[in-house]
This record gives structure tokens, C-alpha cells and sequence, in this order.
């Protein structure tokens, strides 16, 4: 082992906490049966929220509420829905995954991480000088990374070129962003629902992580986005309303884009910030905070029990 | 002066609008490569692509007047390996898609091409907002960004077709107003060099695109004064070509910039090279510090000395003669 390997599989991080490893638990397709699909989703999005909080303290930094928003919804796509593998990460015909909610990298590391698409002894190095693993994704760096994002409203328009390209080539392949709620306050989000909804883009399938919590207060206290669904259906969106932390409901919900409308999909994905965690839950405190050793000992015991 | 000898006036010249070269070019490409699709905001005609449209039908996506969306839909694009031309009027791709060309674009490094129609002070009598003088200083500002900007016909073509073929961010610069042949029969355009468009000793006028023509009529003022000055065209801004500035620093010992832009676009990216390499007195022809007025583009351009009179007079005034 080099020199620069073994920095990368601490046994303890910076703060003397202990590294749980991370298992490479990969894809798992429909035809394992639909229970099976479930608990190996719950089980993965089980790990990576256990690295995900650890990776935060190690690093000192991160956008832990936001990222336990939206894990279940990364396992379920890239451990279940898309059709992308490591081995297919430059297939011009594999499925798109684009985060555009980017300030969640640490839960997008985690989720590649145990789909086997990012060695698990790299996530040490998360947001550590010269690192891969920026604090905000960065395509140049990671082959499944589709989009540099961390400014928000950028990869939704990125999203529909992407759809557009697959509708040129007459090709199966589906792209899906996910964005923030309160991120659908950038105005970029609305000219690109109003191309892809006019243009019919039915492989395109937007997934709105809404946990109605944006950076410093709550999305309906700052520039309220109601009546979404409605908005959504306006702008030509087949829209979904669905538990975003319920593995099942989200397999089917993905099971069904292409819509059969013709419409490209809206899914709203009803979450709490740094969900399942009693102290995280739902608090806007929890954006950007660091957990302390007590914190993260308590959230390991919590997400133990199932 | 015998009149057979004499400097033909730029208004007296055969003058083409690049955009024409641009299009008939890109519907070249395209015949050849189903990869090439050009992304436009609701500018179709400005962007003079109606026959790209008519030629490839699905492959001209007009997402409307909505730049962020074009630049990411861009972006998109070149992810599913297809070459986006992104052509939009210069001062709205350039300041209202500014994060999308920055990380959608740049920091990306997707190959895709950025082409800012009527940029400067083309569309001169429409006012500032409409204008395009911060596009070069913005632009060059941006890490991996290369910036072009063509001078004339061929080297619009030439441009056209190197983009195309390079695996990265391109912003293509490319005016509406007329400009004459500047480059020789034959010119192959090479990004990051300079073309010496006229040899000389005492000063060199460095300038780029549609001022081109106004630096070689300065130089011609100046012979008439028995002052010999060197004009070198600069199509690409960045990367800039560094050698050919060094050396006219050395050789001729006193350097002049014209750009239809304010002068921290080219100006400030040759001052930059030479306060580094080769100190010599600099003079910088351009818009200053200020928002232009409404007038005619070549009203406008006398109105700042971005003229044959006015360079010549930058050029004596650098020189102390």
C-alpha cells in the first residue's frame, strides 16, 4: 500500500471518531422481487447515512439536513432505477442521474459509493485539499458525476439538454435531476420546465426533494412555491406526489417513466431534512451544521434500529 | 501619394457581415456531423440561422428568450456527445447566462461553442443595454475558456470550423457589422496566434475583430508621417498569443490596442503579458470606463478614437511624435 492509500483508509477520523466502512452493495433489479428490492434499498440507504454523518464531522463541514432529505431517493436510482452501472458510466446509452441540489455532494459520494462507482476508502478524503471529492460535485473529477453542480438552478436546464439529446438520437435512455424545493425559487428552474413540458420531453423526470426547509428558514416563511403540483401540471409536467423516504413507493414511481402521457415527470418527493434522526429532523438548524461526537454517536444508535 | 497607392477607405471596401460565413460554415459541418445542433434563445433570425432550421428541422432547439436554459440545455447536450452552437445576441448570453457559461461551460470543459452575435456596439443605436463592451473582460476572466474572435469572413469560417473540432469551451465573438477582407488569400486561422497583418519598426498596433481593418488604416496614416508600425490581428483573446506580444514589445518598443470593447479586454490582456515580459509604454484604444451612448455603431467607434485618425493618434502620442 502506498503512502497516499493508506491515507485514505483512516481508522479514526480527524476528531478521533471511529470509520464505519462502507460496503459496495451494488444494483439490484426488479426481477430479485419487489420485497427483496426494498430491503437491500433500506439496508444501503441504512450505510450511507451512517457514512454520510461521519464523512460531515471528519470533514467539518457539509449539508447534512439536505443530504439525509434526499438519500433514499439516490439508493433507489442508483441502486435500483437507472440503468447505469460503473461499468456502463460511459455508455452513451446509460440513464442520467443529474444532483442538481449540489450542496448534497457527501450523500451523492456516499450513494456512488455503494453502487461501486467510488472506491469506499476514498470518502475519506471528502472536501480534503486537492481531493476528488469537491464540496460540491464536479463532472471533471468523478466519471459519474453528469454535471458540476453546487449553484443552484443549473441542473435542470442541463437535465432537459440532456433529454433533448436522447430525443434526437431516438434513444431509450432517461435522464433525472433531482432539485431542492427551495432551489425551485431560481428562475433558471422555470424556463427549462416550461422547454421540457412544450417539447414533450418524456424521458426527462424531475424529482423536487421537497423537506420544505430551504437554507436559513422554512420555503413557506421565505418565497412559498404553492400550489407546486398545480404549478407543475401548468408547465405540462405529469406530476407524482409520493413519501420520498419509502423505498417502495419510489421504485414504482420511477417504474412508470417514461409516462405513458407523453409528458415528462414531476415527481414530488414529500422528505425531512436529516430525517430519520430524532435531534435533525425537520429543523431548519440542521442545513449546514456539524455534528458533535455526542450527536453522531446518537444518530449511529438511531439509525441501528430499524 | 500616387492614388493607385493610396489606402482604399474602409467604407469604400467591400464589407460582409460575418454571421453569413458563420452560418454557411456550421450548415457544412452539420451535413457531415449529426453531432452539431445549434441552441438559440428566440434568436433565430438575429442569429441568421433560418436556413439551419430549414436544413435540420429538430436539430435547431429554440428554448425561447430564456439564456440559462440555453446555456444549460448546451451543456446538456454535450453530455449526450452532441456539439452545441449556442448562438445568442452577445450582451445576453454573456451577462445573463454568466454562471451557466461559467460552470455549465468552463468549469465543466464540455466541448461546446458560445457565439455572441452583434457584440460591441453593433446594435449602437439600441443604447447600452444592448451593447456588448464587458463580454472580452468577463470572458477572459473565466479559467478554460478560450475566446475568439474573428476578424473577417474566413477567419469567421476558419473559427467556426476549428470550434467545432475542439474538445472544449469555445466563445466565438461575431459581429453583424460590415467588415472588408483583412486576412490574406489562403489564411488558415491558428487559436492562440497572432497574424502579422503588417510588418514595422517604430510601434505595434495590436487589435482584434471588426477594428482590425481600422489598426491597418492607421498603420497607413502613420507610413504617410514616415512612422512605421507594426499591426498584428489577435483573433483569440484567449489563450493569448504571448510570443507575438513579447516580441513586439522588444522590436518595436511601444504597443497600441484597438478593440470594439472596453479596454480591459484585449488592453488589459496585453498590458498584462507585457508588464510582466517586456515593460514598454502602452497606449489602449477602446471604451474607456464609461457606458457607450446611442448612435450608430461606426459613429460610436469614431466617437471614442477607435478609428484610423484616432489610433494614429494614439500611436504618435505613445511615440512622442
Amino acid at each position: 500500500m502506498s503512502a497516499v492509500e493508506e491515507d485514505l483508509v483512516p481508522a479514526l477520523d480527524p476528531t478521533g471518531l471511529p470509520v464505519d466502512e462502507l460496503p459496495v452493495m451494488g444494483r439490484i433489479d426488479a426481477s430479485a422481487g419487489r420485497e427483496a428490492v426494498v430491503a437491500h434499498l433500506a439496508e444501503a440507504a441504512r450505510q450511507v447515512r451512517r457514512r454520510d454523518i461521519q464523512m460531515i464531522r471528519a470533514a467539518g463541514l457539509g449539508h447534512i439536513g439536505g443530504e439525509f432529505s434526499v438519500i433514499d431517493i439516490l439508493v433507489t436510482l442508483y441502486l435500483h432505477a437507472l440503468d447505469v452501472t460503473p461499468q456502463t458510466v460511459t455508455d452513451p446509452e446509460r440513464d442520467r442521474l443529474i444532483l442538481s441540489k449540489g450542496h448534497a455532494a457527501a450523500a451523492l459520494y456516499t450513494t456512488l459509493s455503494i453502487a461501486g462507482f467510488i472506491p469506499p476508502a476514498e470518502l475519506s478524503t471528502f472536501m480534503r485539499p486537492l481531493a476528488q471529492l469537491n464540496g460540491h460535485p464536479a463532472r471533471t473529477k468523478i466519471a459519474a458525476v453528469e454535471a458540476s453542480t453546487g449553484p443552484l438552478g443549473h441542473g435542470l436546464p442541463i437535465a432537459v439538454g440532456t433529454a433533448f439529446g436522447g430525443a434526437l438520437d431516438g434513444s431509450p435512455r432517461r435522464t433525472v435531476v433531482v432539485v431542492g424545493d427551495g432551489e425551485l425559487q431560481e428562475g433558471s428552474n422555470w424556463e427549462a420546465l416550461m422547454t421540457a413540458g412544450n417539447h414533450r420531453l418524456a424521458n426527462l423526470c424531475v424529482v423536487v426533494d421537497r423537506n420544505r426547509l430551504q437554507q436559513g428558514a422554512r420555503v413557506a416563511d421565505t418565497n412559498d412555491l404553492e400550489p407546486l403540483a398545480d404549478k407543475l401540471r401548468a408547465f405540462g409536467m405529469e406530476v407524482v406526489e409520493v413519501d420520498g423516504h419509502d423505498h417502495g413507493a419510489l421504485v414504482d414511481v420511477f417504474a412508470a417513466v417514461p409516462a405513458a402521457s407523453g409528458r415528462p415527470t414531476a415527481v414530488i418527493a414529500h422528505t425531512f431534512k436529516g430525517h430519520p434522526i430524532s435531534f435533525m429532523s425537520d429543523d431548519v438548524a440542521w442545513h449546514h451544521k456539524v455534528p458533535s461526537p455526542e450527536q453522531v454517536a446518537t444518530a449511529l444508535i438511531e439509525l441501528e434500529t430499524p | 501619394m500616387s492614388t493607385d497607392t493610396a489606402p482604399v477607405p474602409a467604407t469604400e471596401r467591400a464589407l460582409h457581415d460575418c454571421r453569413d460565413a458563420f452560418v454557411a460554415t456550421l450548415l457544412e459541418l452539420a451535413a457531415d456531423d449529426p453531432r452539431i445542433v445549434a441552441v438559440v434563445n428566440d434568436s433565430v433570425g438575429s442569429s441568421k440561422l433560418g436556413p439551419f432550421g430549414t436544413a435540420y428541422g429538430p436539430r435547431l432547439i429554440n428554448v425561447g428568450i430564456a439564456e440559462q436554459d440555453m446555456v444549460g440545455v448546451g451543456a446538456g447536450l454535450a453530455n449526450g456527445g452532441k456539439i452545441p452552437f449556442i448562438s445568442a445576441a452577445a450582451c445576453f448570453l454573456t451577462a445573463r447566462a454568466m454562471e451557466q457559461i461559467k460552470v455549465d461551460a468552463a468549469y465543466s470543459q464540455h466541448h461546446m461553442v458560445l457565439c455572441g452575435m452583434s457584440p460591441g456596439m453593433a446594435y449602437g443605436e439600441l443604447g447600452p443595454t444592448h451593447h456588448s463592451i464587458e463580454d472580452l473582460a468577463w470572458l477572459r476572466a473565466i479559467p478554460g475558456l478560450t475566446v475568439v474572435v474573428p476578424s473577417d469572413p474566413a477567419e469567421t469560417a476558419q473559427a467556426v470550423r476549428w470550434a467545432a473540432a475542439h474538445d472544449g469551451p469555445v466563445y466565438l465573438r461575431i459581429s453583424r457589422m460590415g467588415v472588408p477582407d483583412v486576412n490574406p488569400e489562403g489564411y488558415q486561422f491558428v487559436p492562440g496566434k497572432a497574424v502579422t497583418l503588417r510588418e514595422g519598426t517604430d510601434v505595434t498596433i495590436v487589435a482584434t475583430g471588426t477594428v482590425v481593418v481600422r489598426a491597418l488604416d492607421a498603420a497607413d496614416l502613420l507610413a504617410g508621417a514616415g512612422i512605421s508600425a507594426r499591426v498584428l490581428s489577435m483573433p483569440t483573446i484567449k489563450p493569448l498569443d504571448e510570443e507575438a506580444v513579447i516580441a513586439a514589445a522588444r522590436e518595436t518598443g511601444a504597443i497600441v490596442t484597438v478593440e470594439e470593447a472596453l479596454t480591459s479586454g484585449l488592453g488589459g490582456a496585453v498590458a498584462e503579458v507585457v508588464v510582466r515580459h517586456a515593460p514598454v509604454p502602452m497606449r489602449f484604444v477602446g471604451v474607456p470606463d464609461t457606458f457607450a451612448p446611442t448612435g450608430s455603431v461606426e459613429w460610436l467607434l469614431d466617437h471614442f478614437g477607435i478609428s484610423a485618425e484616432g489610433v494614429a493618434a494614439s500611436a504618435r502620442e505613445v511615440l512622442g511624435r
